[in-house]
């Protein structure tokens, strides 16, 4: 199962076939372990990494620090829930540190990104305060590399 | 003038021992490739991934510290310590870092240092047959012969240990052994090389372990020479960095052998080399520190294409045995008709692949070509397709 998930994850537009010879497994059980994978919620998504700014469509995207008060029974969960609703809302993760929960959102424009976090955010009972950073430029994105490229080796065509 | 000149050209400059060396029979496709392009190539012998990132910085790391001098002859003991665990960690062999280990510039130095030290004129050395193609060289120039022992592919290219000791003579005094080998991809069990330990202990022979494609295995398990019971004091151990860590470019390996031996191979070692490359050996200690989860995930991916190309080869009706080590799949091309360098020269011609053939591995590597899976997964798609086009024709087919 892992090595399903590991060549997929590299590359989702693998068939259940070119997985099946890469993990020397049949055709049939690669999807229906892929099947199982998504059932199970252990493949939550096939996503494309794009880098937007090179396709000429601006977006704005900002990383949040929010600090936030527990709530009995739910910890921050109610909270996080709250803001992960908000399809703008990319990322939700609870952190440890001087903050409670990072927040990515990606939107159209500064103001929207601000208008969010004022109207939004900041309105929510359990939140105490937030800190805005825009992103000014995104090098890495998923292990993808956006500006330039990783070197490649420059082999010798033949060799022993 | 003219006579002046010409009794200059007659004279004989370079030495017999090094004329009679047969060119290497991959020249000759170099020059080919270079007047072509759009060629895909599976002729390399090399990993195509770039030097992980934390061991290029501890290299440059080294530079900024001014850490440009000779080392020890022996390499640095911080090395020869990591080199010492790393052994004891994966095949528990001990060896004493300050008396038993010599950092090399590769196993390519390693291998020539371990035929100086224990050739005498005409001492015979057994070698598995096809074998890397420097072992019959490298023989030839300590002044040993090479005796060459046959594997096949209905064997799946092991080395037996009947064969090697049905070709010891008195002036027999080494084995090479080089598995995972390039250019098969065979893997020896545990069982099969301690029957060779076995011959080796009756004749009282040294044997050489080229182990450089150790941690290149797939579903099996390497087993190092020297963790034989009874093996180690009589094995010279070489290993490397180029293949596990795609090092190849930075020239480091290492020599391990009980400190007689090994005292030989630093003799040679300091008069013609001094130490190997500082820079390696820093980026070589960082490698052994951190760079196992690298290893790991360079083998898994080396693992899917091997599958990709094994898979792909069989479906066009290519005679392969299943190769367990090393990223050489080496399949039979006999059907053909033609002879594996005919046929490596039509395919790179005809479709712009470039594969290695099996003849430049010795008498029984004829009839194969070798092809590397060390490159991209789209790559190894499209030459199957290439490859695919031209059998087809071969065989009179429409392509």
């Amino acid at each position: 199962m892992k090595q399903i998930l590991k060549a997929i994850e590299r590359n989702p537009r693998l068939t259940p076939a070119e997985i099946a010879v890469m993990t020397g497994q049949s055709e049939a059980d690669v999807a229906a372990a892929i099947a199982r994978a998504e059932q199970d919620r252990i493949i939550l998504g096939y996503r494309t990494v794009i880098n937007w700014e090179r396709a000429g469509e601006d977006e704005v995207a900002a990383l949040i620090e929010v600090r936030c008060a527990p709530q009995r029974e739910t910890g921050f969960d109610a909270v996080a829930q709250r803001i992960y609703r908000y399809p703008e809302v990319r990322s939700v993760w609870l952190v440890s540190g001087t903050f409670d929960l990072a927040v990515m959102v990606v939107a159209k424009s500064m103001r929207e990104v601000s208008l969010f976090v004022s109207e939004r955010l900041a309105t929510i009972d359990a939140v105490q305060g937030t800190a805005t950073y825009f992103i000014m430029k995104r090098y890495k994105e998923d292990g993808a590399i956006l500006d330039g490229d990783e070197p490649t080796a420059h082999r010798l065509a033949v060799t022993p | 003038m003219a006579t002046s000149v010409g009794s200059v050209a007659n004279r004989n400059r370079v030495a017999k021992l090094v004329s009679s060396l047969p060119p290497s029979g991959i020249r000759k496709f170099f020059d080919l490739l270079a007047s072509l392009d759009n060629v895909i190539s599976l002729g390399v012998g090399e990993p195509d991934f770039v030097t992980p990132w934390h061991i290029r910085e501890a290299a440059m790391y080294g530079l900024e510290r001014g850490e440009t001098s000779y080392t020890s002859n022996y390499g640095l003991i911080e090395l020869r310590s990591e080199i010492a665990r790393h052994l004891e960690r994966l095949y528990q062999v001990s060896y004493d870092p300050r008396r038993e280990i010599l950092v090399t510039v590769g196993v390519s130095e390693g291998l020539d240092l371990a035929m100086r030290a224990i050739l005498d004129p005409g001492d015979e050395v057994l070698c598995p047959d096809p074998g890397y193609v420097s072992y019959r060289p490298c023989i030839q120039l300590a002044g040993g012969t090479v005796i060459p022992v046959p594997t096949s592919f209905a064997d799946d290219f092991k080395v037996r240990a009947e064969e090697i000791e049905a070709r010891i003579t008195p002036r027999t005094k080494a084995i090479l052994l080089g598995y995972p080998s390039n250019p098969t991809g065979a893997v020896l069990s545990r069982e099969e090389l301690a029957a060779i330990a076995r011959v080796a202990e009756r004749h009282d022979l040294i044997v050489v372990a080229d182990e450089i494609y150790d941690r290149l295995v797939y579903g099996v398990e390497h087993t190092c020479f020297s963790s034989l019971p009874g093996a180690r004091d009589r094995t010279i151990l070489l290993g490397g960095f180029s293949k596990a860590y795609a090092m190849t470019g930075w020239r480091v390996g290492y020599a391990c052998a009980r400190p007689e031996l090994l005292e030989a191979m630093m003799k040679i070692h300091q008069y013609t080399m001094l130490c190997a490359p500082v820079m390696a050996q820093l980026a070589a200690i960082e490698a052994l520190r951190y760079g196992e989860r690298d290893v790991q995930e360079m083998v898994d991916e080396y693992d899917r294409r091997r599958r990709v190309m094994l898979t792909g080869f069989r479906r066009l009706g290519l005679d392969c045995f299943e190769p367990r080590g090393a990223f050489y799949v080496f399949p039979s091309i006999a059907r053909t008709g033609l002879s594996s360098e005919a046929f490596a020269e039509r395919l790179l011609n005809e479709e712009r692949v470039a594969v290695v053939p099996g003849s430049a591995f010795g008498e029984r590597g004829e009839g194969h070509i070798r092809c590397c899976y060390a490159t991209s997964l789209a790559e190894i798609e499209e030459a199957i397709r290439r490859i695919s086009r031209f059998l087809a024709r071969l065989e009179g087919k429409d392509a």
